[in-house]
């Protein structure tokens, strides 16, 4: 078991006949990741080829519909640049697959409220945008995790960053410790899953027995899950939080690492987290020494 | 994206929000020519992207051109935390001011949706209202397919104890405000204070954009906005190349692919006693280009000591990027020490590039920081 993709996964990828779409499917196919359909407009009916030959080829179709009613896909991946990424999210929603991963930057923040608002009337979930996506060790990755970097394990990981939580779970794997599922839910200020619905799903995983959980400076996000780990979790929870010498009013590369006045700032976050009985590491390569 | 005062006022104007009649002055001319135009009596303000204008002398009052050119020479060229003032708003004065309010709307990250925010307490700084007196504010959420409805602004005008004859104009205020920031990609609309005159009727005295940087590809008339003189040259590179950069007052400089990742090895340096002399991600690849690019920006700091690279090798390999950094140190003349650390896929072969390089390293982000220290504090005595 894991949270949200495994064996079972069956991807389509929007975007496959695109360069990043391309190399990345390359990349997921070879981690042994199940992709059974692409999705371009207009190049419906071609065939997505694999670098490595001993992997069969995957049919590109022209929308989400088909992918799902002719190869029964249930996640797709978003790799379709900003302007025609929104599109592609409710694309995929009003084509009823689980969820849907999208990496796109640059998404204008008004019209990610618009489609949170509509997604919230569907059974899709949503991660990202301006996400790595997520890896499950052994099973399935749906996204750039760098698949050499994981080990099958424990020990769920979500995150707002990308490289920082590579950094992280490269650490753990190098000491022998693996994990369950690891999950960048992205640097957005509006976005799908958050922290508390990654983190309900690593409490009523049983293959999950602890959770990192890598945050932040902007927003309050770190806060409401300090109050939910408080409430609800039993299992232990250890965290790192970036941005403690962040400037205000500044865009610390993610959209949506900002301090805006008094709020969203590193220490009230550290504070919020430790009052909850979470570790917090001020050393991103202390982590891997608080988990047991 | 910031705007300018007289920027957001003249989306607000745009957009049917009332604002005082004005212009923008670069000199103490053509403030006397628009104080003329305005019958004299006007109200000088300094153009800067920063608050607190009002304490350090950046707004006068003038009763005639002739003052308001006097204002405006003492103004224009005044540093104001650290920008210079280039440019001057001057304003018709407002006839008489009765009230004070605090009205904006902004995204509100929790419920996702658009939120007014309104406060009896205008004129004042809102973060302290909302510290001492966090019951003087009213919140209203905005469903987008909605809109701002009679109802909600009906509820903030009773909340805020307006006049009952100003509900009609606060609520087609409010509304219009609302569509300017819709129709801007605003992340902030502020009016502070919007007030009510001698005469019964409501104005924007003051008025703060913030656009979302996400949304300029689809707005380059407001992309056009951007005041050039105001940001660094640094940074005005950086955005052309497509590196996230941000300016900072250090002797370190760093280098980072990934925004979590820099940040993170800015609170290191800080945690081993030194300060960071920027922010700097050039992106999850890493690629050689963009690290010749983001030397030169760093370099470019007179300030800066010594220099750490954090460079973590996922599907971009290790040792391609120290080849990276090889061939751009190469092209770039300096005595300024430096320190790399690398991480993840063939970061042992990345290493063993930089160590035949004569590059020092580090085997942490923890030893790479305080390499990094000790190099800056050896340089600078």
């Amino acid at each position: 078991m894991s949270i949200l993709v495994n064996k079972q996964t069956r991807l389509v990828v929007q975007g496959i006949t695109g360069r990043e779409g391309g190399f990345h499917t390359n990349q997921m196919m070879d981690f042994g990741t199940n992709v059974v359909a692409g999705v371009t407009p207009g190049k419906g009916g071609q065939w997505f080829t694999p670098d490595n030959g001993r992997l069969s080829k995957v049919p590109v179709f022209d929308s989400v519909q088909k992918a799902v009613e002719e190869t029964g896909a249930n996640v797709s991946i978003i790799f379709v640049p900003a302007r025609f990424a929104v599109d592609a999210i409710y694309e995929a929603a009003d084509a009823g697959v689980e969820l849907v991963v999208c990496l796109t930057e640059w998404i204008p923040v008004l019209d990610m409220i618009e489609a949170r608002a509509y997604l919230d009337t569907r059974q899709t979930r949503l991660i990202g945008p301006n996400c790595p996506g997520l890896i499950t060790p052994g099973e399935a990755k749906v996204g750039i995790i760098p698949g050499s970097i994981v080990r099958p394990g424990h020990v769920g990981v979500v995150s707002r960053s990308g490289t920082l939580t590579y950094e992280v779970v490269f650490a753990l794997s190098e000491r022998g410790i693996g994990q369950s599922t690891c999950v960048g839910i992205g640097g957005d200020p509006i976005q799908g899953m958050n922290f508390i619905d990654v983190l309900e799903l690593f409490e009523a995983d049983p293959e999950t027995e602890q959770v990192i959980m890598i945050g932040e400076i902007g927003g309050n996000a770190e806060e409401k899950a300090a109050e939910y780990i408080a409430q609800h979790m039993t299992k232990p929870v250890t965290s790192f939080i970036a941005g403690q010498t962040a400037p205000p009013g500044r865009r610390m590369g993610h959209a949506g690492a900002i301090v805006e006045g008094k709020s969203g700032t590193a220490e009230g976050k550290v504070a919020a987290l430790r009052a909850a009985g979470v570790e917090v590491a001020d050393n991103p390569d202390k982590i891997v020494d608080l988990i047991r | 994206m910031n705007l300018h005062e007289f920027q957001a006022k003249r989306l607000f104007g745009e957009h049917g929000v009332p604002i005082p009649q004005g212009d923008v002055a670069r000199s103490p001319a053509e403030a006397r020519a628009i104080a003329q135009k305005l019958g004299g009596r006007v109200v000088v303000k300094a153009q800067v992207h920063t608050g607190g204008r009002g304490k350090a002398g950046g707004v006068k009052l003038a009763n005639s051109a002739d003052e308001a050119a006097a204002a405006a020479e003492k103004i224009l060229g005044m540093d104001i935390k650290g920008f210079t003032v280039r440019q001057v708003l001057v304003d018709e004065q407002a006839p008489g001011i009765a009230q004070e309010i605090y009205l904006a709307v902004l995204i509100d990250r929790g419920r996702r949706l658009p939120m007014i925010m309104a406060s009896a307490a205008g004129g004042m700084d809102i973060e302290e209202v909302a510290e001492t007196s966090p019951e003087k504010i009213v919140k209203v959420h905005v469903y987008p397919a909605l809109g701002v409805r009679r109802y909600q602004t009906t509820y903030i005008a009773e909340r805020m104890q307006l006049p009952r004859e100003l509900w009609g104009s606060f609520h087609k205020l409010t509304a219009n405000l609302y569509d300017c920031f819709v129709a801007s990609d605003a992340s902030l609309t502020e009016v502070n204070p919007l007030v009510i005159t001698g005469a019964g009727e409501l104005l924007a005295l003051d008025g703060k954009m913030t656009i979302d940087d996400n949304a300029l590809a689809r707005r380059p008339k407001l992309a056009a906005l951007r005041d050039l003189e105001e940001e660094p040259d640094s940074e005005r590179q950086a955005r052309e190349a497509d590196i996230n950069f941000i300016q900072l007052d250090g002797n370190i400089g760093c280098m980072v692919n990934g925004a979590g990742l820099a940040m993170t090895t800015m609170d290191i340096i800080k945690l081993y006693g030194g300060e960071p002399a920027n922010f700097l991600d050039i992106g999850g690849g890493a690629r050689a280009d963009q690290v010749t690019t983001a030397l030169h920006l760093i370099l470019s700091d007179p300030k800066v000591e010594a220099v750490l690279f954090n460079i973590f090798g996922g599907i971009t390999r290790g040792d391609e990027v120290a080849r990276g950094i090889v061939a751009a140190l190469a092209q770039i003349d300096t005595d300024v020490p430096m320190v790399v650390r690398l991480a993840g896929t063939n970061a042992e072969e990345g290493m063993a590039i930089l160590a035949d390089a004569q590059m020092e390293t580090a085997a942490t982000l923890s030893d790479a920081a305080q390499k990094a220290v000790a190099a800056a504090s050896k340089r600078s005595h």
